[in-house]
């Protein structure tokens, strides 16, 4: 074990985060020094990207920021655009877009559970060596998140990177009749689903807390997915409109990633335990239940516990989905006319990691002159920072090793989405 | 491993198109789509892309009778555009997992992970092609742009197509 009061450590490939980045924790004198959190932005080149090109296009193209959220880019952009052309989608079009986004949910939380974030409570280094012990496990994760898949194929034409969303609507929307095989899928996921809570809410969950404001986006009457109002914790609440009045992004010299916090504030979260604190009475009865019978209370401050909230979340997703199933009545037509015009406009959603911010001004021929992205991760990343800090803290007598993973599972608490982001997440421990 | 014929055949482009190498499976199998135009025998070959998230890998290849995944990798040497075929039981060594792709676990372990849960194709071949860029762009390499078309004339070769 290592005893020094000055050190470096450093972490290569951190595993089981989406995508790459660094982390560099510098130790001198027996206290933590320095802590960084290292992400390399795509969102910044895609906005370069994205000027000059037609207002119709920031969907398709954004979407391939992600891999694991397509749609909440696609999502984001779609109403951005339609904000900035005065159009207003609502009914049937709304409705799928709402589906479209809780297959989203459900595969991004499962996969997030089930291959990254479980195996770290287990004791297992790897999906892999879970299986190996637990197959079935595995095969109730890879089963659930397939119910998610199932609805990203019909709704979005296929699973990754969908083709079927367009500004105002869909190219082409289902058949009632169409819909019908998901339910009895849905109905499966809903019952695996519910054992997820079961399971995740028996884990051993480390005793740690922050008291970070929580920022979400709010709908009366419903859990907050594809539309709403931001709110917060500290009791502000603005439209999407005034985003950049409230959040403001700032360059830290370590990452290439902007830096956000709240003006007059600090560093808040967004993310699966804002969204659970501040829109907890959402629910539907059955993720409420679930979540109580899990042990959940008004709010998650605790960030080992994110695990329980998504799984809770993926509940509701499964519920919603199945919900909007049975209402659906088709369109009239796939999708509204956008005109494009000289304006700006903004879009905000819930993607599975949090809020997912877009701007953009268009001028009179209807192209993109400005592209604002402001992705969840890069939100969290100052929080994130400030949890290690303390984190670390508490844990300087640990070796190398064991603080390295012990970073790593903490890290994977917040599911940063590196690949909105980034190549290889090297974690760096400075112990000099 | 699955054992019963199922006659399916699929391609897998693995990658993302705006991170320039890593771009390359993706640009082959629009290179096969193209060519679909013209061999009507790869008609019924399912032509995919991914960007590698190991559960839609199973789903995509568990089942099939011949699996070609395309992808952009990592050598560690200066020669890129260097071609490199690797069968089902090359590919449980590569537990490293360095890849661009932006996702958590790599081909190793993806195969690793099909293998406990039996959902390896019949037949899995990985055509790679080192990769020198993976930064944000839509420009390959030179010498890994040169290898798209004899990629795809691989592929197409492994699909049991006459190359035409």
């Amino acid at each position: 074990m290592t005893h020094r009061s000055d050190r470096t450590l450093d972490v290569r490939a951190l595993a089981r985060v989406e995508g790459e980045g660094a982390m560099h924790i510098r130790v001198r004198d027996g206290a933590v020094d320095d802590v960084r959190l290292e992400i390399y932005e795509p969102p910044r080149f895609f906005e370069a990207f994205l000027r000059g090109r037609r207002y119709t296009e920031p969907p398709d193209i954004t979407a391939r920021i992600c891999g694991i959220c397509p749609v909440a880019y696609q999502m984001s952009a779609c109403a951005a655009i339609e904000d900035a052309c005065g159009v207003q989608v609502g009914g049937s079009i709304a409705a799928l877009r709402r589906l479209l986004y809780c297959g989203e949910w459900i595969e991004s939380h499962t996969l997030h559970i089930y291959l990254l974030h479980a195996p770290d409570f287990l004791g297992y280094p790897s999906a892999l060596d879970m299986a190996k012990d637990r197959r079935d496990l595995v095969e109730r994760g890879l089963a659930l998140k397939k119910a998610g898949n199932d609805i990203l194929e019909l709704l979005g034409g296929r699973a990754i990177h969908p083709v079927n969303v367009r500004v105002g609507g869909f190219y082409r929307v289902p058949l009632p009749r169409e819909l019908i095989p998901l339910r009895d899928t849905l109905r499966a996921a809903l019952r695996q689903a519910l054992d997820t809570v079961q399971w995740v809410a028996g884990f051993d969950f480390p005793d740690f807390h922050h008291d970070h404001e929580l920022l979400a986006l709010t709908t009366p009457g419903r859990y907050a997915i594809e539309s709403g109002t931001v709110a917060t914790t500290g009791g502000r609440g603005f439209p999407p409109q005034q985003f950049e009045d409230h959040v403001i992004e700032e360059h830290v010299p370590h990452s290439t990633a902007l830096h956000a916090h709240l003006a007059g504030r600090g560093a808040y979260l967004t993310g699966p335990a804002a969204r659970y604190t501040l829109n907890r009475r959402w629910l539907s009865p059955l993720a409420t239940q679930a979540a109580t019978a899990a042990g959940m209370g008004a709010d998650c401050r605790n960030p080992y516990r994110s695990v329980v909230v998504r799984a809770v979340e993926t509940v509701y997703a499964v519920e919603e989905a199945l919900r909007l199933i049975d209402e659906y009545e088709p369109p009239v037509r796939p999708y509204l006319d956008v005109p494009g015009r000289a304006a700006v406009g903004y879009g905000a959603t819930e993607a599975p990691r949090g809020i997912l911010f877009h701007r953009y001004g268009l001028d009179a021929d209807g192209l993109v002159t400005s592209a604002r992205i402001v992705p969840p991760t890069s939100q969290n990343q100052a929080a994130i920072e400030d949890d290690l800090r303390r984190f670390v803290a508490a844990r300087l007598d640990l070796d190398d090793e064991r603080l390295t993973r012990e970073c790593e599972q903490a890290i994977r608490n917040y599911d940063p989405c590196i690949s909105c982001a980034t190549h290889f997440l090297d974690l760096t421990v400075d112990r000099e | 491993m699955t054992t019963a014929s199922s006659g399916r055949r699929v391609v897998i482009g693995v990658g993302n198109e705006y991170r320039r190498d890593d771009g390359f499976g993706p640009l082959v199998v629009a290179a096969l789509a193209d060519r679909r135009t013209r061999e009507p025998g790869l008609a019924a070959v399912e032509l995919r892309t991914s960007d590698g998230e190991p559960a839609r890998l199973l789903d995509l290849w568990a089942g099939a009778d011949l699996a070609v995944v395309v992808d952009a990798v990592r050598d560690g040497g200066d020669a890129p555009g260097r071609r490199y075929e690797l069968v089902l039981d090359e590919l449980d060594g590569l537990g490293g997992d360095a890849s661009a792709s932006s996702h958590g676990i790599g081909l190793g372990s993806t195969v690793a992970l099909a293998r406990v849960l039996d959902r390896l194709p019949r037949r899995l071949v990985v055509l790679a092609v080192s990769g020198h860029e993976f930064g944000f762009g839509v420009e390959l390499t030179p010498q890994v742009a040169a290898m798209v078309q004899p990629v795809a004339r691989r592929a197409a070769e492994l699909l049991d197509l006459r190359d035409p």
